[in-house]
């Protein structure tokens, strides 16, 4: 593979390119990342991007944020992960800010309240259909299907209605099966 | 309301202690922090904390900034609210800073780490068990994200007609690929002519 790859510029390229980056990441940034950095940027290769991406999800904190981090410092070590991270983050952070003082001042008037509540409606339903989504991503899953419905129902309760503290939650929920997700692989290990 | 400096530390404390398991990203950690600022201590009502969510997904940039508003609504209260002027906003920003370093610190350090040390453990089998068996309470997580920000349910219908918004709004997100920006704006025109 002879594809070429290019690399920033300078701090400041980081910094800029991270800032457009997170302006257009309406509803988030994850839908952006690949566009700018594979296709236009060309500072990764599509395989690059996968294994970097995997990385970021499989640690803990935002994807976004860790890839970011991840680059920065690759590129210009402590000083980099600085500037790519201040970059996503300092121009999108003064706008919603902006936004939250402006809604602030005007949350009494009923038009605006109406709109936010509306527009509430609205991302309510995106976190929950993009939740959904992710259904896709059982198949395939070593637990099986009726295992992984079975724990995703447990999870709900537990969070949404019994309101218990997410550490909580994972160590009596996500522990257990990772500890079985972990036997099933095993287990057809040792079939194969 | 005025939030000792005893408050203060807890709440990065508890942001901190947050960070290490946002496997899925912040917003899975969302009901947690409904629990600790809504259930727990009354420092935020449930429409401010709801509110937050929204403003973040509104504007561009990563959602982990609702953690941001979050602080700032609190910091804007504890310093007397927005009638107390530069002293309350300078609160906020304050606030707004210290959870997004709580929330991102220690997660961040961890990425670094990894990143450095170039570890290409995702191979391994521990990791990929890991993986595999937190994905079902991953998703779990983020529907009860969205859930939390449900309007509560009442037989009339105003609220009838704000379910209606989001049952379309999952349909939306799940089957097609409309951009979100066309559903945000449908939303808030609706809620501008009042039918929301």
């Amino acid at each position: 593979m002879t594809e070429e790859v290019n690399r920033p510029l300078s701090c400041w390229d980081l910094f800029v390119t991270f800032t457009l980056m997170a302006l257009q990441g309406f509803g988030g940034v994850q839908a952006v990342v690949q566009r700018i950095l594979v296709d236009q940027k060309k500072w990764l290769t599509p395989k690059g991007f996968l294994e970097d991406w995997s990385v970021a999800q499989t640690l803990p904190g935002p994807h976004v944020v860790n890839l970011t981090l991840m680059l920065g410092d690759r590129y210009f070590g402590g000083k980099g992960a600085v500037c790519a991270i201040a970059g996503l983050m300092l121009a999108p952070c003064t706008l919603v800010l902006c936004f939250a003082a402006l809604y602030q001042g005007m949350h009494d008037l009923p038009a605006i309240r109406s709109m936010l509540h509306a527009m509430g409606c609205v991302v309510s339903g995106m976190i929950m259909g993009n939740a959904l989504r992710l259904l896709s991503g059982l198949k395939g899953n070593p637990m099986g299907l009726p295992i992984c419905y079975a724990l995703l129902t447990i999870g709900f309760l537990v969070v949404a209605v019994w309101r218990i503290p997410l550490a909580l939650a994972w160590l009596m929920v996500g522990v257990p099966s990772g500890v079985w997700a972990w036997r099933c692989m095993v287990r057809r290990q040792g079939v194969a | 309301m005025s939030l000792s400096w005893s408050d203060w530390l807890h709440m990065v404390l508890h942001f901190l202690s947050l960070s290490l398991i946002t496997f899925g990203g912040v917003v899975a950690a969302a009901p947690d922090m409904h629990r600790y600022f809504v259930d727990q201590q009354h420092w935020l009502s449930d429409p401010q904390f709801n509110s937050s969510i929204t403003l973040a997904q509104i504007a561009p940039g990563p959602n982990v900034l609702f953690v941001a508003i979050l602080g700032w609504t609190l910091g804007v209260q504890a310093g007397g609210g927005m009638q107390a002027g530069p002293i309350a906003w300078a609160w906020g920003v304050l606030a707004a800073f210290l959870c997004l370093l709580g929330i991102l610190g220690p997660s961040g350090c961890l990425t670094l780490l990894v990143n450095r040390w170039g570890t290409r453990y995702q191979d391994k089998l521990a990791v990929r068990a890991f993986k595999a068996g937190m994905a079902p309470l991953l998703i779990a997580l983020m529907f009860s994200t969205g859930w939390l920000l449900l309007p509560p349910i009442q037989a009339d219908a105003q609220h009838a007609s704000g379910l209606l918004l989001t049952a379309a709004s999952v349909v939306m997100m799940w089957k097609t690929r409309i951009h979100v920006l066309w559903m945000l704006s449908f939303g808030a025109l609706l809620g501008l002519l009042g039918w929301v």
